[in-house]
């Protein structure tokens, strides 16, 4: 298929609709409001359902519904939209169903501002709602790897049977690149015979998380952390930037920020100094082993993020104590330049940082 | 190769279909390309930009912080954005507008009267068609053949407004032209 000039947030939507999210809710926020825009009008042509909610509250609990019942459900939001859902996506994750969530994020905390940003990090990878569960995170860095990752989403959420968040900046939903939308062929799932789809003929299905038996919930929560073993062994997936030569250093980052940080990385090539990157895309599972293995040809680790230091954290714990791993981050809807991320290579490579 | 041109003015000028028009005609010759707007709360008739980067490998950073080129429709695009241009670009400057000539030696000036050329094709609208042109021809960052083919695209829907679009364009690129010979 020829490619097409999209904007992130209509590709979003197109990509959504091909992989099958036929059953889309949502409430309008900036910087993501162009893929509610762009399904309200799609949505009738494929005979989907577009549903404008009363809050983000509803979104989460019309999700909750809906893939209970068995159909691809998704939303789309920004961050303090997203926040809203959190209660609605840990009934979700206990009830062990499969939803698609789509975070294009903006800055924070509070109502915060509109511009770009990479503070719901925390919020994506460790849970974000109550009680101890896990979503698979994708990060994509271009238009294109989101409408790539979005089938990969629905697929990975039938497949565990748990809940997918896509996380992008503002920048990945605002920005047009020219998309190709490919066809993404999956082995075949396992039927939702889980699904409350009406029981005439057989047993009930109950979609429920309340488990008043402690022996009961230990056993969801292992079956839980099962899952989320088996995304760590099966689901990793990473982008490695000059790490086929030596390097001085070694670069984490993800999403628009990887991308600044591959043009800095050019510009320090110029003056002879070599750094690598790692870009995760999966930031649950994390690609931690990857990291470690790469750490050991670097003299130190730096985290780039929009956010004042949460990937970091995992970079750390990754490492360990073998590595220095210092940060670099700028916040409040304010993008680094490629500069700013060369300056901060250089100053910790003349040990007057840190 | 990578070519990035900001293109800034009020909002309602139309620079970002300026700037759509000419990534999608990248698009179309096969280069990579971003069109990056500037988002962020704006009043009406405040200021409105994006960024067009073309270029021969995949694109890296989105985020230009110092653009080779740049195409301002009013003042104060002149005042934020040239100075920001790297050394040897290129600002086409809409001189029907702006009065003050920018502080630099060291890019190639176009000045083009676009408002005044775009009202005696016949719409005032179509001032970012001639800038566009004008933007084209003084650099050849696309061939115009390729950038007609996609903005008679874009107008296809609005018969009346493209044969002034086409025109416009036409005439900037003439000027463009001339200015890169040195006219």
């Amino acid at each position: 298929m020829a490619k097409v000039l999209m904007k992130g947030n209509e590709a979003i939507g197109e990509a959504g609709i091909r992989a099958g999210g036929l059953c889309y809710f949502c409430y309008p926020i900036t910087p993501q409001s162009e893929v509610a825009e762009y399904l309200s009008r799609r949505m009738p042509d494929v005979g989907g359902s577009f549903l404008q909610a009363e809050s983000e509250v509803a979104v989460s609990n019309m999700l909750y519904g809906a893939a209970g019942a068995g159909v691809r459900a998704w939303t789309t939001s920004s961050s303090p939209g997203i926040s809203l859902m959190m209660e609605g996506l840990s009934y979700i994750a206990a009830a062990e169903l499969p939803a698609v969530l789509i975070n294009i994020v903006r800055c924070g905390p509070g109502l915060g501002g509109i511009l770009p940003s990479q503070c719901d990090y925390f919020q994506a990878v460790k849970g974000g709602g109550h009680g101890d569960y896990r979503c698979m995170v994708l990060a994509p860095s271009s238009v294109q790897e989101a409408v790539d990752l979005i089938p990969l989403a629905f697929d990975r959420a039938d497949r565990y049977r748990n809940p997918v968040i896509v996380i992008g900046d503002g920048m990945i939903g605002q920005m047009m690149e020219p998309v190709e939308f490919k066809e993404h062929k999956f082995p075949p799932l396992p039927p939702k015979d889980w699904a409350t789809t009406g029981c005439k003929g057989r047993k009930r299905n109950v979609v429920n998380s309340l488990y008043l038996d402690p022996i009961e919930e230990e056993k969801l929560n292992m079956k839980l952390v099962a899952k989320y073993e088996q995304m760590k062994r099966e689901e990793v997936r990473y982008e490695e930037y000059n790490t086929d030569k030596p390097y001085q250093a070694l670069l984490v980052a993800y999403g628009t920020t990887a991308r600044i940080c591959k043009t800095a990385i050019q510009q320090l090539v110029l003056e002879g100094i070599t750094v690598a990157l790692l870009r995760p895309i999966t930031l649950f599972p994390f690609p931690e082993k990857k990291i470690q293995e790469l750490a050991r040809q670097a003299e130190w680790l730096m985290s780039v993020e929009m956010s004042t230091g949460q990937m970091v954290e995992d970079v750390r714990l990754a490492v360990g104590h073998d590595r220095p791993v210092y940060f670099f981050g700028r916040t409040g809807g304010v993008v680094p330049t490629p500069e700013e991320i060369r300056d901060a290579v250089k100053k910790h490579l003349t040990g007057k940082g840190v | 190769m990578q070519i990035e041109a900001v293109l800034a003015g009020f909002g309602g000028q139309g620079v970002m279909l300026a700037g759509k028009i000419l990534a999608q005609t990248g698009m179309m010759l096969g280069k990579e390309v971003v069109w990056l707007p500037s988002y962020g709360p704006e009043m009406r008739g405040g200021t409105a930009n994006c960024t067009v980067i073309i270029s021969d490998e995949p694109i890296a950073s989105p985020i230009i912080p110092h653009p080779r080129d740049a195409f301002v429709m009013n003042r104060p695009s002149l005042e934020k954005f040239v100075p920001m241009m790297r050394p040897g670009g290129v600002a086409v400057i809409n001189t029907s507008l702006i009065t003050v000539k920018p502080e630099r030696d060291d890019v190639k000036v176009v000045n083009v009267t676009a408002n005044k050329i775009a009202m005696e094709v016949g719409s005032a609208k179509s001032s970012n068609m001639v800038m566009l042109g004008a933007y084209v021809g003084a650099t050849d960052v696309v061939p115009f053949d390729a950038l007609m083919k996609e903005a008679k695209k874009a107008f296809q829907k609005k018969a009346k407004l493209a044969s002034i679009n086409i025109k416009c364009l036409e005439q900037g690129y003439k000027l463009g032209q001339a200015a890169r010979a040195g006219h």
